[in-house]
């Protein structure tokens, strides 16, 4: 069964986002939302945490919360894809379950 | 109705927000519905089942002694991460004995808390139709 | 497919109301079903009808409630929540002999089974917290 995580934290301010990494199993997706978008940025103390966890599940960040924080998509980690809430409400609906890391 | 496998992942300390204490009044009202329930405790959601808790210093209702009800709901599947035990220079004789009593067995006491490791917790959490966090 | 959907902060505060109102419209919009919207803990607080927010803001309990009015959304404000947090429907704020009440349309106040069912009855619960 594959899961959505859904993280709203910094990764820079809480432990959620690690967390998250730590429970995600292969074949998993991770959305970022809220807060958590400025962990799609690449050349942080987190970005090579995520790209190792890429390695075997999909990383997506919601678009206007990425955009709000002023961070622009070519700043990114490679590999990230950008959705709406349209895409997001994909997400659970490809996933069997989701699971908030609030 | 069908049943369901609902997971309560609890990963915040009591009393600092209402978060543990709301997520545990969810769970009693569950139990009414005959799902099948699993509480995890994860991060500092260990914080809420440790022993010996008192609220005296702070002006609030002590509500840990309701976690040593659950197993008379028979919700008995209490999974405590290890590492995050750890992290925090806890072990499992700081948590409060969980137990419930198996009609199977003689209504014999049984352990509800079950320590596991972060990949058991990973699987436990895979395994799941709902999670419930607060 | 069918969802429930958790709000557990109260709006203005955090951005989950938000965010969960934008996902709830993008599940309508994409044809999928809204079985139940439960608010919990300081969620509840977006079921007022007395907030008064700057006129150039979002008026997030009045776009709830209306949401809730076009797409006959069953929203529920968890009653144990509620109480502590000051918000009534009329026969709750009778029966507690309170002289005012305060829900705005749209949104009713019930119990946690309500919860537990939207997720038993939905394919997915998704949950919007801090």
């Amino acid at each position: 069964m594959a899961m959505l995580h859904i993280v709203n934290k910094s990764p820079f301010e809480r432990v959620a986002f690690k967390s998250c990494l730590d429970h995600a199993l292969a074949g998993d997706s991770i959305l970022m939302i809220e807060d958590a978008a400025v962990g799609a940025t690449d050349g942080t103390i987190f970005s090579e945490e995520l790209k190792a966890a890429m390695a075997d599940k999909s990383v997506y960040v919601l678009g206007g919360d990425l955009a709000a924080r002023g961070v622009s998509e070519d700043r990114m980690i490679d590999g990230i894809k950008v959705v709406d809430y349209a895409g997001f409400v994909n997400l659970t609906v490809e996933n069997d379950t989701t699971q908030s890391w609030v | 109705m069908a049943t369901k496998k609902f997971m309560y992942v609890n990963r915040k300390a009591p009393y600092g927000t209402v978060y543990a204490l709301e997520a545990l009044e969810v769970v009693l009202i569950a139990a009414a519905f005959e799902q099948d329930i699993s509480l995890a405790f994860i991060d500092d959601g260990v914080y809420q089942i440790t022993k010996e808790q008192s609220t005296d210093g702070i002006g609030m209702k002590n509500f840990s002694a309701t976690y040593k009800a659950l197993g008379d709901y028979d919700i008995n599947k209490i999974y405590v991460e290890k590492e995050s035990l750890d992290d925090r220079g806890l072990t499992a004789d700081d948590l409060m004995p969980l137990v419930w009593e198996d009609e199977d067995d003689d209504w014999a006491e049984k352990p509800s808390i079950k320590i596991v490791s972060r990949e058991e917790m990973a699987a436990v959490l895979a395994a799941q139709d709902v999670h419930y966090s607060f | 497919m069918k969802f429930t959907v958790m709000i557990n902060e109260g709006p203005y505060q955090h951005q989950s109301s938000d965010s969960a109102l934008q996902f709830c419209r993008a599940v309508l919009a994409e044809g999928h079903d809204i079985f139940r919207v439960f608010f919990y803990n300081d969620g509840v607080n977006n079921g007022t009808r007395l907030s008064v927010p700057p006129k150039d803001d979002r008026q997030l309990q009045k776009e709830w409630s209306q949401l809730a009015k076009d797409h006959s959304l069953d929203m529920v404000i968890c009653i144990a929540a509620a109480q502590r947090r000051g918000l009534m429907d009329a026969s709750e704020a009778e029966r507690q002999g309170l002289d005012a009440n305060n829900i705005i349309d749209g949104f009713h106040i019930s119990g946690l089974g309500q919860l537990i069912e939207g997720s038993i009855q939905s394919d997915r619960t998704v949950i919007f917290g801090d």
